[in-house]
């Protein structure tokens, strides 16, 4: 059976938060999880393995700076991101582009 | 020495639901192409036709600036900061989505369809209040000249986004040839051919090509045929 990448999105805003989830838990081979703030957050990746983490609208500047830096200090090899959008428009490509390494600074 | 990119219309994403049809020059939805992603902070360009009466249902959006520019008919605006509004050809509609709101978008007409295009261009601040702003635009008024229709300033001409960005667009009849100068150091232009043919440094273009250009501080658009063009100014780092 295929191991499912596992996605644990962040962001205060619950009903855009629930989109997200929703439209994340569409692809079959995706199994992603919400939380509001940092603190979860944390305290998810320290019980769970994510391969992605999907930092969305609500937090700081500060607050996304420290949810980077305690994740990887967890996990380095977790690709932390940060969403744009809200909705079904960029998501896809954004966890796509995560699981291959792209960064969104890119000229093409 | 300018860098360019090519992409011609007939290599763009489409996606078609019936009442939508769209056509993606960037990954969007479910059109995914890792050589597609995007330009500098131009993350999404997508050319819309929504059948009569029908549209997009309310729906989120965060941290993105989304801008409308109507081609053909009227799209009803909504949303979730208490706007109500209808924009037509003429007119372009910027929105802050910032910390998130929600939205819906439908066709006016109950039997024509209308098209649009809808652009998205990455903050350059995340998580900031929601906004909304209209304004009409004169490109009709003034032939074979550029009308700045977006800008990062309040107080400038157009509508304005949070980030060092510029649109222009132009009618130009054949024959004429315009000048444009990029507005910032690391700024790129990504030109989009409404309609008509024109070229760009010896570039021909055609009806809904796209090319992007930078590492340079400006560059030439002589019309070939009548044409109209929109001119996408950001930053290539941000």
């Amino acid at each position: 059976m295929e191991t499912k990448t596992e996605i644990l999105v962040v962001g205060t805003n619950e009903p855009i938060r629930a989109t997200v989830l929703r439209l994340l838990n569409a692809n079959e081979s995706w199994n992603a999880t919400g939380v509001a703030g940092v603190d979860e957050a944390i305290a998810a990746c320290q019980t769970h393995h994510y391969t992605v983490l999907l930092i969305g609208a609500g937090l700081t500047d500060t607050e996304e700076a420290d949810l980077t830096e305690r994740a990887l200090a967890i996990d380095p090899s977790i690709h932390v991101i940060p969403h744009y959008g809200g909705g079904s428009g960029l998501l896809s490509a954004e966890i796509y582009l995560a699981l291959a390494g792209g960064t969104k600074n890119q000229a093409q | 020495m300018a860098q360019t990119v090519l992409h011609t219309a007939d290599s763009r994403g489409g996606a078609d639901h019936g009442w939508l049809k769209s056509y993606h020059t960037f990954s969007f939805a479910s059109y995914f192409n890792p050589e597609r992603v995007q330009f500098g902070a131009l993350r999404v360009l997508n050319d819309d036709a929504v059948d009569g009466g029908m549209g997009f249902g309310d729906h989120p959006h965060d941290n993105m600036e989304i801008i409308s520019i109507p081609l053909e008919g009227a799209l009803q605006h909504k949303d979730s900061m208490g706007n109500l509004a209808t924009i037509e050809p003429g007119e372009i509609q910027a929105m802050s989505a910032g910390t998130g709101i929600y939205h819906t978008e439908y066709n006016k007409d109950k039997n024509k369809a209308v098209k649009f295009l809808q652009i998205w261009v990455f903050p350059n601040q995340r998580n900031v209040e929601p906004r909304y702003d209209q304004v009409k635009i004169e490109t009709a008024a003034q032939p074979n000249q550029l009308v700045q229709v977006l800008s990062p300033n309040p107080d400038d001409a157009g509508v304005w986004i949070y980030q060092d960005a510029w649109f222009n667009m132009g009618k130009l009849e054949s024959g004429n040839q315009v000048s444009y100068q990029i507005h910032k150091k690391g700024n790129g232009a990504y030109i989009f051919v409404l309609e008509g043919q024109v070229e760009i440094n010896g570039q021909a273009l055609s009806r809904r090509d796209g090319y992007g250009i930078w590492d340079t501080e400006g560059f030439s658009i002589k019309a070939t045929a009548d044409a109209e063009v929109l001119i996408m100014d950001v930053p290539m780092e941000f």
